[in-house]
Formats: structure tokens, sequence, C-alpha cells
């Protein structure tokens, strides 16, 4: 694109061309000694060098064309970058109403589309892997906003209520065979209860110390579960967890089942529909909660925190029960989240609650536009469907050979995927506040004035 | 020291220590009910910090601080309550309080002590008329059932929401900000901040407003504005005004008492006339005694 | 006695390290207030860097001296981590500073992500050992029986620690550069106006941290002669740990933080129990935060109203 109007706009190519020299000279400097000598165990255990100098070179000519594109775009002519910035036309308000709608109805009609066009067999992967698992992490999205992004509280263990979820479900039903559905509420409670608990003394500590608090909370209960094996059953964790049924009917071949009663001949694509449309409910009901929550008091007095904590306790607001409400009620909805990952799953180990979710969680809340429900979801199908999408690039093997493997790229893109849109967007997708009451016209607040939370 | 006949407050050897520091010593004043009361003083003088305790900011050292939300507190209930331990008692007069034994949020809702802050705490990010709402969280929590039976849709909130919204609308008008009210707080000018922030305070239906230097940053037109705004709260409700204030036209021009702090310590106390021609006011304004570190009266703000 | 006089000295050791990390952490956080979450993967990548210097030196070009090479890799470590460490604040955190707070945050916690997935596909998974750097011990107490050992690495680590951070305390206490980043410290804006080259300060902080960062991944080598992509997660948090508890922002506070840090940690796995030996840690960092927000000899914040 810069090279058509480099005249008119005056790119400066002596100077972009300096730089992107300059990046790809630093990153051979870089690459040096980790990317060009691979070390390698050799019989006798002792480590010899593998010298690869070409990945050297392609590091830096990767970096020099990238760069060269970034400062061709950083100076693209101004009309279209004023174009971007100006404000909210007519159309993109028509858009911004209808979204929800159609990206609503596009949700329920997934299913059946999928099933419809690839068959049985084919729509299996695309429901589970992407309709299900995009959902759960809009569920948790939606649940960690009320506490990052409506009350503006960093946590960083929020992966905790998951687990204590999953748990949940995995422990009550193998030991007390209690099903699933008196399992999903106790679940909640239970998390509730835990982000009461962890977070009474943890409230007071503002910004980063709480997000910091929050992560070795979230640590010391996966350890806990890690060691405590009596409980958790360790690493091995608790397997064998009893499959979801339809309301008593369960999913299998046998007489008495879902496709029994139903006049259906079986096939395993049941249950997973079965299961994408429960996360889908359970997704919906955390955001219409949400959603009602912000027009009522409480909601109303998250958001005053996250502007201004002290200006809210000379209002007479009590802030330590209304950060405990937004905690709660964010644990409450992991905890759901984690029953049902529990019953898709039907096995569950401490390896799935790890930091690395927890920073996926927040990834998807901040990339969203904090306090956006909207937003949150696309940043979910974004980063989750997007590196879902990576492990479909094993036709890449055809041309790096079969050592090639792109699955181990996947976390290497999606950090590196973390930094280029925080760069990007910094404020996320949706960076506007919708006011939740107006007198005669909605004017959204622009994402320069809200505040992002002390604490 | 004025006495006062119908106090609200009662302020007794309030004393406020930072580490060695001692930026209140020994403070005893009261606010008349019904009154503006003006606390003045060079700047480092612990206006602020008296503020603070007030509202519960900052937990006093030593010292008591008694508010009576209506009819006259006897010695001897206060008394009493001193002795009792608890934070209010009861009265068939009215009840009291002891505000040095209240943490903050507490003396707002339950005191009705409201306060606005020297550099302005507005929720920028939230429109005017929300920032007004937002103020009435108490009652409007209560009639949410605490958010309970909102959420479900059940009972009145609706209509006690409507209320909260008229109460919004009628101060905004008096502020004249009602064409504003669907803007962003942060978008408003200095001088409408200042206004918002007050109609903010009184939208808790405070006895007791406490205003952090209201006056500082404002034109003199605006500063007219603001006179006849807090001529009127006095005049419409049952709010008394206790006022940090360097604009002496101000000061002068609406308090009915007027207390002066220099170095943590009352020097006067009295009508504004009798302390404008203190002697001792004049040296800790002019620096008579120890010219060196006094800043004059319309100083910056500390 | 001589088990306690042991583990005494494998906490020192340890919290060394420890405290060589949290300096990175302590004036990253003084300067911008940020907690930069990729510091343990750099300190990882550095202690990686280190290796493969030292199997380059001892292989490829076949200098004999163990511990001659040993130097040299940790010379060529410090330099390569801190332009690392330079590059990953140019990219990822210099075009965010100012903007919202918790955009460096996220785009720290992704860098961090990057970096030990980086290793991984570019190393590969499998834990990379070397032997024998330098394996001997100086003998206490009963020959035979239960004797307390001290390990040559273990003297190199003190000495080392020690040395490096009488350099450090010298620059940041009594040089230019040192002014310079305390006055970024208070008010950045006062401070650039003041004729103070604010991103390059900044820049040069990053690099301060890397290059100690370094030293800590390469004596960490020498300790355990061994080191993995996972291994930046666990000592970063733990050395920000001991940032928090020396009292973040101040120097010999990290240090007096990480060596505490190190000796708890080796005196529970001992005494209590080796599985939950990162409770221990993660416990610590809880309680310090909620009762000594400020830390051992940190400042306390006042809450301005």
């Amino acid at each position: 694109m810069a090279t058509t109007n480099k005249n008119d706009d005056g790119f400066n190519w002596a100077f972009a061309l300096k730089e992107a020299a300059f990046a790809a000279i630093i990153t051979a400097g870089l690459s040096f000694p980790i990317l060009a000598l691979r070390t390698d165990m050799d019989i006798s255990n002792k480590l010899i060098l593998n010298q690869r100098w070409s990945w050297l070179i392609v590091a830096a000519v990767l970096v020099f064309v990238g760069r060269l594109a970034v400062l061709s775009y950083a100076a693209r002519p101004k009309s279209t970058r004023a174009a971007s910035t100006a404000p909210q036309s007519d159309s993109s308000k028509f858009i911004a109403k209808w979204i929800s709608a159609v990206g609503l109805l596009a949700l329920f009609l997934f299913p059946i589309v999928v099933t419809s066009a690839l068959g049985g067999q084919g729509a299996l992967k695309w429901i589970n892997n992407y309709g299900v698992q995009i959902m759960i992490y809009i569920m948790l999205g939606w649940g960690l906003n009320i506490v990052v992004g409506l009350a503006g509280l960093l946590d960083l263990g929020y992966v905790a209520f998951y687990a204590v979820g999953a748990y949940a479900y995995a422990l009550l039903s193998t030991h007390y065979g209690l099903s699933f559905w008196i399992c999903l509420p106790l679940a909640g409670i239970l998390a509730a209860t835990w982000g009461v608990i962890l977070g009474f003394p943890v409230l007071r500590l503002r910004g980063d110390y709480l997000a910091i608090v929050t992560l070795a909370f979230g640590e010391i209960i996966r350890i806990v579960l890690i060691n405590w094996v009596d409980f958790s059953g360790g690493y091995a964790g608790v397997s064998s967890i009893p499959r979801i049924t339809f309301f008593g009917l369960p999913f299998n071949d046998n007489v008495g089942s879902f496709s029994n009663f139903f006049g259906l001949t079986y096939s395993p694509i049941h249950r997973t529909i079965f299961l994408f449309y429960l996360i889908l409910c359970l997704a919906l009901l955390t955001n219409y909660v949400t959603m009602r929550l912000r027009r009522l008091p409480v909601g109303r007095a998250w958001e005053a925190l996250r502007e201004d904590e002290i200006a809210c306790r000379s209002l007479g607001i009590n802030t330590t029960s209304t950060k405990l409400t937004a905690f709660a009620l964010g644990a409450m909805f992991a905890g759901f989240a984690g029953s049902f990952f529990a019953v898709r799953q039907g096995f569950v180990s401490p390896e799935s609650f790890t930091f690395l979710e927890s920073a996926t969680i927040l990834a998807i809340v901040v990339l969203g536009g904090m306090g956006s429900q909207i937003g949150v979801a696309i940043a979910a199908v974004v980063l989750i469907g997007g590196t879902e999408l990576l492990r479909e690039l094993e036709w890449t093997k055809q041309i790096f050979g079969q050592d090639f493997d792109p699955a181990q790229y996947r976390s290497l893109i999606f950090g590196a995927a973390m930094v280029i849109m925080m760069i990007w967007k910094p404020r996320g997708i949706v960076s506007t506040r919708e006011p939740s009451i107006f007198l005669k016209e909605k004017k959204s607040v622009s994402g320069d004035l809200v505040a992002e939370g002390h604490g | 020291m004025l006495s006062v006949s119908n106090p609200l407050l009662v302020v007794e050897h309030l004393t406020m220590r930072f580490g060695g520091l001692i930026a209140v010593n020994d403070l005893s004043f009261s606010v008349g009910r019904g009154d503006i009361t003006a606390l003045i003083g060079p700047n480092g003088a612990g206006k602020t910090t008296v503020f603070n305790c007030v509202t519960g900011f900052y937990k006093p050292t030593e010292g008591r601080l008694a508010l009576a939300r209506s009819g006259i507190a006897a010695a001897q209930d206060v008394a009493d309550l001193t002795q009792s331990g608890a934070q209010h008692k009861q009265m068939p007069s009215g009840d009291i309080y002891l505000l040095e034994r209240m943490p903050d949020f507490r003396i707002a809702h339950k005191a009705k002590v409201a306060r606005t802050f020297q550099n302005i705490r507005l929720f920028q990010g939230m429109t005017v008329l929300e920032n007004l709402i937002i103020a009435q969280h108490n009652p409007l929590m209560v009639a949410s059932g605490f958010s309970i039976l909102g959420v479900l849709g059940i009972g009145g909130y609706k209509a006690s929401e409507q209320q909260a919204v008229e109460k919004a609308k009628s101060w905004l008008e008096r502020i004249g900000l009602i064409d504003r009210a669907d803007d962003p707080a942060g978008e408003l000018p200095y001088g409408a901040q200042r206004r918002l922030e007050i109609a903010r305070a009184m939208c808790t239906d405070p006895v007791l407003l406490c205003l952090d230097e209201p006056a500082a940053g404002l034109n003199p037109k605006e500063s007219l504005e603001l006179n006849t705004l807090l001529r009127s709260i006095r005049a419409d409700h049952s709010t008394s005004v206790l006022l940090i204030e360097h604009d002496m036209s101000v000061v002068m021009g609406i308090s009915d008492h007027v207390v002066v702090l220099d170095y943590g310590t009352k020097i006067a106390d009295g009508t504004p006339s009798e302390v404008r021609n203190d002697p001792k006011v004049i040296a800790a304004y002019l620096g008579v005694d120890d010219g060196d570190e006094m800043n004059p009266a319309h100083g910056g703000a500390k | 006695m001589e088990v306690f006089l042991q583990q005494l000295i494998n906490g020192l050791t340890l919290g060394s390290i420890y405290g060589l990390i949290a300096i990175g952490y302590t004036m990253v956080f003084g300067i911008i207030g940020m907690v930069n979450f990729a510091h343990g993967d750099v300190f990882m990548l550095s202690s990686f860097i280190g290796l493969i210097i030292y199997v380059a030196i001892t292989q490829l070009l076949g200098l004999s001296s163990p511990m001659f090479a040993f130097l040299l890799a940790l010379a060529a470590s410090m330099v390569l981590t801190s332009l690392w460490n330079w590059s990953i604040e140019r990219v990822a955190y210099r075009p965010l500073r100012g903007s919202f707070r918790l955009a460096p945050l996220i785009s720290a916690i992704g860098m961090s992500i990057f970096l030990s997935n980086f290793v991984q596909v570019v190393q590969g998974p499998r834990s990379k050992s070397i032997n024998g750097i330098l394996s001997g011990t100086f003998n206490f107490g009963a020959d035979g029986g239960f004797g307390v050992s001290l390990p040559y690495s273990s003297i190199v680590i003190f000495f080392v620690t020690v040395i490096l951070l009488a350099i450090f305390w010298y620059i940041v206490q009594r040089t230019p550069l040192g002014r310079a980043q305390r006055a970024c410290e208070q008010d950045r804006k006062m401070a650039s106006l003041l004729g103070i080259d604010v991103d390059a300060t900044i820049s040069i902080t990053f690099v301060m941290g890397a290059a100690l960062a370094a030293v800590a991944g390469c004596l960490y080598l020498l300790k355990y002669g061994s080191v993995n992509f996972a291994d930046g997660f666990l000592p970063g948090v733990k050395a920000f740990t001991a940032a928090v508890l020396g009292g973040i922002g101040s120097l010999p506070g990290a240090v007096i933080g990480g060596l505490l840090i190190g000796l708890i940690e080796v005196f529970w796995s001992y005494y209590i129990s080796t599985d939950y030996k990162d409770v221990a840690a993660f416990s610590i960092l809880a309680v310090t935060l909620i009762f000594l927000p400020s830390g051992i000899l940190g400042r306390p914040e006042v809450e301005k109203v």
C-alpha cells in the first residue's frame, strides 16, 4: 500500500529502510545464540550444539519486512487515518444496534447449520472445538468482566474459581452421585463462597498488588489440588465423571436414552449439540444478570468504584461489600462454567487450571474493552477461535516437512498476539462506555474519560 | 469562642498527628445548625485535615466529634454515649453520632455528612445524571431489595428510580446543567464540575455539607453564582454548611461564623467582622511575626 | 545443627539468586510502576543463553578451563540478555507508556507467554543439563558422618552477588544516571522538563535489570546444572515476592527479601513439606501484601484525599 502512494504522502523511504535494517540487525543479535545454536542431548546425555544459521537469517529478514510494513502502515495518508477515528456514523450505530441480535441468532442456528452442512461426523469437531470451547471463554470473560471491567478490580487468579466449580461437580458426582443439575448451583455457591473468603482480606489492596495476590491465591489452590491426593486425585485428577444427561435421559445407544426416547438414530453429535445449547444458556444467563445489575444501584456502584473509590466512600457507599459482591458474583459464574467444563470433559486435573488460563481470560476482557459485553464476546471469538484455527495447519507439513509441528507454535503466536493487540488497541475493541441511565438521549462515553480502576 | 446556641456538630480537643507531625492540635469549635461556618487559615494550617477527620477519612488521634442530627444534644447524653463506646445513640430529640468512631462511608450514610473535594472527584466517565443517581445509592439499594429483587424484576424499584431521577433533575435545574444531563461529567467545564459535585453531595440529603475550597479556580462570575447556590441551600434545606475557603469574598459574603486556624491551632473564632479585625488573624495572613514561611491568602491549594 | 547449617547455606545460595532477579522487578516497578511480568522469563532466557555460549566455548572453541568458560558465558549472557530486555521494552512496553494502565500488564503477560514458548520452540521442550562447571565442595565436620558441605558454586554465587550489588548500589546512589532514575521515579514529567532523557533512563533501567537477571540465570545454571523453558515462571513469582517483601522500589530491600524467601523456602521444604514449598512463597506474598504492603524497607503509602 505504501509503495503506491509514496509520492503524495511523502513516505520517507531512506528513514524506513534504515529503521528496518536496524531492527534486523538487532534481531540477528538477539537470535544469535538462542536461535542459531540449538542444544541437544546426544546418546551419552552430553549437550551438543546444532548450528542453523539459516534460522537467524530468516528471522532477520522477517523482522526487516515486518518493520517496513509497520512503518508504511503508520505513514498511510491522512484521509484514511481520519476516517478510522471519525465519530460514530449512522451506519456504525446501526451495526452496533443489530450486532448483538444477529450474533445471538447466529449462535442459536450455529449447530443446526453446521450439522446440516457437514453431517454428524464432520460437524462434531466444529461444534465442540469451536462452538463449545469459545462459548466457555465467552462466559468466563463475561464473568470476569464484572470484576475487572465493571468494578475495576484486577484479578489474575480467576481460574481458581473455575477450578472450584469443576472439582465441585467432579467430586460431588463421583462420590455422592449427585446429578449435574443439583451440582451446578452448588458449584456456583461454593465458588462464590471462595470468592468471599479470598476476597475479603485482599480487597483493600490496589491495582497491581491485588493482581499479584489473586495470582498467588490461584496458584495456591492449584498446588493444593496437585498435592492433596486423597482429596483431588493429585496430578491424575478425577476421571470418569458422569456425563451430561438430557434432564435424566442419557446420551447413548441404549433403551431409555435420549435418541431412543425421541425416536432418533443415536449419534454422538446429540450430546455435543446439547452441551452447546447448555453453555449458550449459561453464558446468556451471565450476560442477562450482568446487564440487569448494571442498571441497579449495585452495578452503578461497581462502576463508580472503578471511577473513584474515595468519592464513593464520601457518598456513603460501603466499598468493601460492593467489591465483595463483584468478586463473589464473578466467582459464581466461573463456578458454573467450571462444572460445565467438568461435565463436558468427563475428567478434570490441575493442568487445566494454570495461570495461563487466567491470563487468557483477562486478555479477553481487556482486549474486548473493559466493561463491554459485546467486545468481550468478539475478543473471545478472535483469541480462542484464532488459536483453535492454528490447529488446522497440518497442511504446512507439506511445505516445511514432516518434522514441522504447527501445534507447538500456538502458544507462541498467542503470546505475540496479546502484545500486538494491546499495542494496536490499548483500550480494547469496544472502548466506549454505554451509560446505564439517560434523560433524553443515550450518548456513549469516550474511553478516554473512563477510568480503569485502582484496585 | 463564638457561642453557638444550637450546635449541629461539636468538635472538642481534636488532635491529629502524622508520625511526629502535629497537623491539628487540640482544636475545639462548633458548627451551628442552619449556619454556614467557614474554616480559614493560611496554607498548611490543617484545614483539610480537620475535614478529613470530620468525614472519617482520617481517624483522629484524639478528640471528640459529636453530631446531633436534630434537636439539641444534652451534654449528659453525649457523655453517656462516650462512656458506652458505641458509635451512636438514639434519642427522642434526634440521634447523636460520635464521628471519630465511625468509618467514612457510615458517616456519610448514617450521620448524613456529605463532602466535596479540593481536587474535584466526580465519576468522570459516567454521565452527569449517573453521578447524581449514584449519590442516592443507599435508599435505592433498599428499594432494589439489595439487588436480589431488582434482578428478578420484583418490587417497586422502577418507581424509586424514577423518584431519584426527579430529584436529580431538580438539582440539575438549580445548577443549570439540565441540558447536559447525558454528557460525561469529565467533559463539563471546571466551574460546572464544581457545581455538580456540590449537587451530588446534596443528593445524599445531608444534614452537614462540607465543602473543601468550592471557589478554587472559579472566575468572579462563577464565584457569585456559588454564593447564590450556597445561600439557597441554606435557605431551602435543613442543611448546614462547613466550608474551607481562601476566597475572602465568599467567606465574608456568606458565612455566619468563621474559625481561623494557623499551624493546626485555632487563633480566632467569631463572626466575619470580628475575625476580620482580629490582630492575630491579620498577623497570620500578612505574616507580621514569621512572614518568611507564610503565603498570602490567595495561594494554591494545599 | 549440621543439618541446620547445611540448609542455611542452601537457603542463602538460593536467596541470592532470587535477590538478583528481584532487583529487576523492583527497579522497573519503581520507575514506571509496572510489574514486568516477563522478567522471570528473561531470567530463564538468560540461563539458556549462558548455557549455549558455555557449550559453544568449551566444545566448538575447545577452551579447557570450565570456570573461565563460565565467566565468559556469564559476560556474554549479560550483554545479550540486556539487548533482549532493551528490545522487549522498546517493542512491547514503550508504545503503551502513559496509556491505559492495564495495557502494559497484559502486554507483559503476553511477552512472558511468548518468551517461554519461543525458547520451547527453538530449543526444544526437554530440560538441558550440564554438569561439572564447578563441582567441588568444602567439607566441614565429621568425616564420613553428617557434615556440612559448602559447594564452591555457593561461594561463587555469594561473591558475585555481593560484588554486583555493591556496583549497582553505587550506580544508583552516586552517579548522574542513578539520580536521573530516582528523579523519574518521583515525577517523570518533571524530570523530562528538567532535561532528563526519560526514555533513555527507562531503557537503561531495563538493561540493568536484565544484566542482573542474566547473572542470576547463569548462577542458577551453576547451582542446578539444568534449565528448562518453563523455569521462568516460579522463580519469577518468587523473586517478585522477594521484591514486595523487601519493599518494592528498594534495592537492598530486594536482596534482603530474596534471602528471606530463599531461606524460608529451604527450611520449609526440609522441616515441613517439599510438596507445598511453593505454597510457602505464595502465602508469604499474600500475607506481606495484605499486612505489610510497603514491605520491610519500603516507604508507606499515605492515602491522598
